[in-house]
């Protein structure tokens, strides 16, 4: 960080980029996705951009008409149609030469399971759109159900004891379509989070970008403590803070501690995970088994920050 | 006419190429496709297509196809689809998002039962489960009139006045693959008659959000637009078509086509190719001296419900003929007909051709014996067409 205090001190204060998600939201107080939104405003800076936004919170959020907390011209879609409404923006786009980014924001229900098949579709086009999956684990909006992307051991509305069945694995499936870009973001290490997203939207092509939005309503946790979440489970190995470049070369952007102390303060300050009792020994082995595939896949480590 | 010949897909897909091309100095043409039998040779022949400043975007699922045309229309270019039976099925729900939007998407149908058990021929089942989803909806009786309704759409839909999508329905084989003489325009002309599209309040730059959340109220106010705006087709409908008739030299028909109607002592309803069957029909009957005469709602949403009125007149003995099932209620067309009728007057429905079966003259006859020989009008008559 003195680098970084250094830097800033002897040059004139950065122009903060304004906000992409505006007083008068209706998120929940701590919503992973409006810290998300807000690190992704950052990353767009001057970029012209238009956002795509099937059924979610994100879709509420903007508030009713004739209002609209967001700060970028955006379609609410249809559940499952975000990636192909986007496709339709994005090829306007292009025959019109407007440097239009299109940006296809879309909750982890949208992503993982119904909105899957536009998603490999456009992935599989190579459609010119950045396609960010803010991940809360959990189909919010609804009240909180289990999507492919709930954790096993975790509680929701519709599987009281605890979800059995393992979480999808996103990155992966993104990066077998061969995606140009495709990377996790951290709440918790903005630097990195910031620096992907820049690269994202100045990659053309399909790019996809994973961000672990904790959701106080569903994880049944603290409102303030969502990037101390993110940041146990990134240092736990829980989160891996990786980059995928044409679905081959795989990077690690951060080095966790692996520490168990993370891992069970990561567990124990959500109340989802307490019914089923899944201990942090029982998630030890599957981030091991997680890690020996990433150094298999990665050639290097890179330090990108020292944010975590 | 010097046409060429074509099939009601081709002829779909050379008028959709039109379209599109015509938008070339706005901001281009978009279009989504899937392929299912019997409409795939529309989305094929426009693959096929050279369009300028045009994309066709082949994607996964007719509900993406619709959601390409969605984007597409959203950021203010012309956009085409087209489909059938349980595709349109599996779009429904984009269908009526599209209308929703109040985007002037246009699609043609090629129109096939619904399955299971799978059938690929025609009644008009599936463009009708889209019934409510605020598409203006045209049945055409021939070849020429796919080509001319599609040109006519975009000009319809574009308005200021009505911004709805508009569906092309034509009868799948016998339309889809039965090839005819059709006149094919120019691109000049097409030009002429298709201003490039300027959508209002498209999506550009400025942060707005379109389909953004609405509360009980501005629903009800979003709806009672809409349905405003499917009002004023009637009357933008009367110019497009004098635009029409000005810049491609002839005019294409009204909402409601009447045949041999005025002095008919008995009238035959009917939607698609079952009317020219109809009026094959009228004339073998007037031959015979019998006062019978025929009347072809082409328009069915908005539903020319004062049109009808006016046809029915004085008229006693009204049989409406439906290439449909509302299963559990009869023919959708006579359920919507017969409250234009007047009162004391004979609605009898008739169903026929469902799944495809061949509708003949002698089929029309046998409805027309029928529909003479009653006191009062009964429960739906099933018939079976046979091959
Ligand atoms: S329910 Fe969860 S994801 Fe949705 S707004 Fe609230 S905190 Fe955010």
């Amino acid at each position: 960080m003195s680098e970084l205090t250094a830097t800033v001190a002897s040059a004139p204060a950065p122009a903060r980029a304004a906000p992409l998600l505006r007083p008068g939201n209706s998120n929940c107080p701590g919503c992973g996705m409006s810290m998300a939104l807000q690190i992704f405003a950052r990353g767009i800076e001057h970029r012209r951009v238009q956002l795509v936004v099937p059924a979610s919170c994100a879709a509420v959020m903007a508030g009713p008409f004739p209002t609209t907390s967001l700060a970028a011209p955006v379609v609410l879609s249809t559940f499952g149609a975000g990636a192909a409404v986007a496709t339709g923006l994005a090829r306007v786009a292009r025959l019109n030469g407007d440097g239009t980014r299109v940006v296809c924001w879309a909750g982890d229900g949208g992503t993982y399971d119904i909105g899957m098949a536009s998603l490999s579709a456009a992935a599989e086009r190579d459609e010119d759109v950045l396609y960010v999956c803010y991940d809360n684990e959990i189909y919010g909006n609804t009240g909180g159900q289990r999507s492919s992307a709930t954790p096993a051991g975790a509680s929701t509305t519709n599987t009281p004891a605890g979800k059995l069945e393992e979480k999808k694995d996103i990155l992966a499936i993104l990066a077998a379509h061969r995606v140009r870009y495709a990377a996790s973001l951290s709440i918790a290490h903005p630097q990195d989070a910031v620096r992907k997203v820049r690269r994202a939207l100045d990659t053309s092509g399909f790019r996809f970008l994973h961000v672990l939005a904790p959701c106080p309503t569903g994880w049944k946790s603290e409102p303030a403590l969502g990037i101390e979440l993110v940041r146990l489970a990134v240092r736990s190995g829980l989160y891996p803070i990786v980059e995928i470049v044409e679905g081959r070369k795989l990077v690690i952007n951060h080095e966790p501690d692996f520490s168990t102390e993370a891992l069970e303060l990561y567990l124990s300050l959500q109340r989802r995970f307490q019914r089923s009792g899944l201990s942090a020994e029982r998630f030890a082995a599957a981030i091991a088994q997680n890690w020996r595939d990433l150094r298999a896949r990665s050639g290097r480590i890179v330090p990108a920050d020292r944010e975590g | 006419m010097a046409g060429q010949l074509l099939s009601a897909n081709h002829a779909a897909a050379l008028a959709a190429a039109l379209a599109g091309r015509a938008n070339r100095a706005a901001r281009g043409f978009c279009s989504g496709v899937y392929p299912i039998t019997p409409s795939t040779e529309c989305m094929e022949l426009l693959c096929n297509q050279e369009i300028e400043k045009g994309e066709v975007v082949r994607v996964e699922s007719e509900h993406s196809a619709m959601a390409v045309c969605i984007g597409a229309a959203a950021s203010g270019a012309r956009t085409f689809s087209t489909s059938s039976s349980n595709g349109l099925a599996l779009m429904a729900e984009n269908v009526v998002a599209a209308a929703l939007l109040r985007l002037p998407v246009v699609m043609v149908a090629a129109n096939r039962t619904l399955g299971p058990p799978w059938n690929i021929w025609a009644d008009h089942g599936d463009t009708l489960l889209l019934r409510d989803s605020g598409w203006v909806q045209l049945y055409c009786a021939d070849n020429q009139e796919v080509l001319d309704s599609v040109l006519c759409a975009y000009r319809l839909a574009e308005d200021r006045r009505v911004l709805l999508p508009v569906l092309v329905c034509q009868e799948g084989f016998v339309l889809s693959h039965t090839m005819t003489e059709t006149d094919v325009p120019s691109q000049e002309r097409v030009d002429r008659f298709l201003p490039p599209l300027e959508l209002p309040g498209r999506l550009g730059a400025t942060p707005r959000v379109m389909g953004g959340i609405d509360a009980p109220h501005t629903t009800e106010v979003h709806r009672a637009q809409h349905h405003e705006a499917m009002g004023r087709v009637f009357e933008v409908y009367r110019e497009v078509q004098a635009a029409f008739e000005r810049e491609l030299g002839r005019r294409p028909a009204d909402p409601v086509v009447a045949y041999r109607a005025e002095d008919a002592e008995a009238l035959i309803v009917s939607m698609g190719t079952i009317a020219s069957t109809v009026v094959r029909a009228v004339d073998e009957a007037r031959a015979r001296g019998e006062r019978l005469g025929a009347v072809r709602v082409r328009m069915f949403r908005p539903f020319p419900a004062d049109a009808l009125a006016r046809l029915f007149r004085g008229k006693r003995r009204i049989a409406v003929i439906d290439r449909n099932l509302s299963l559990g209620f009869g023919g959708v067309l006579w359920g919507e007909a017969r409250g234009q009728a007047e009162p004391g007057a004979i609605v009898q429905g008739y169903v026929i051709g469902i799944g495809g079966g061949d509708v003949r003259p002698a089929h029309v006859a046998a409805i027309a014996a029928d529909l003479a020989a009653r006191t009062a009008a009964g429960a739906p008559v099933l018939l079976e067409a046979g091959t």
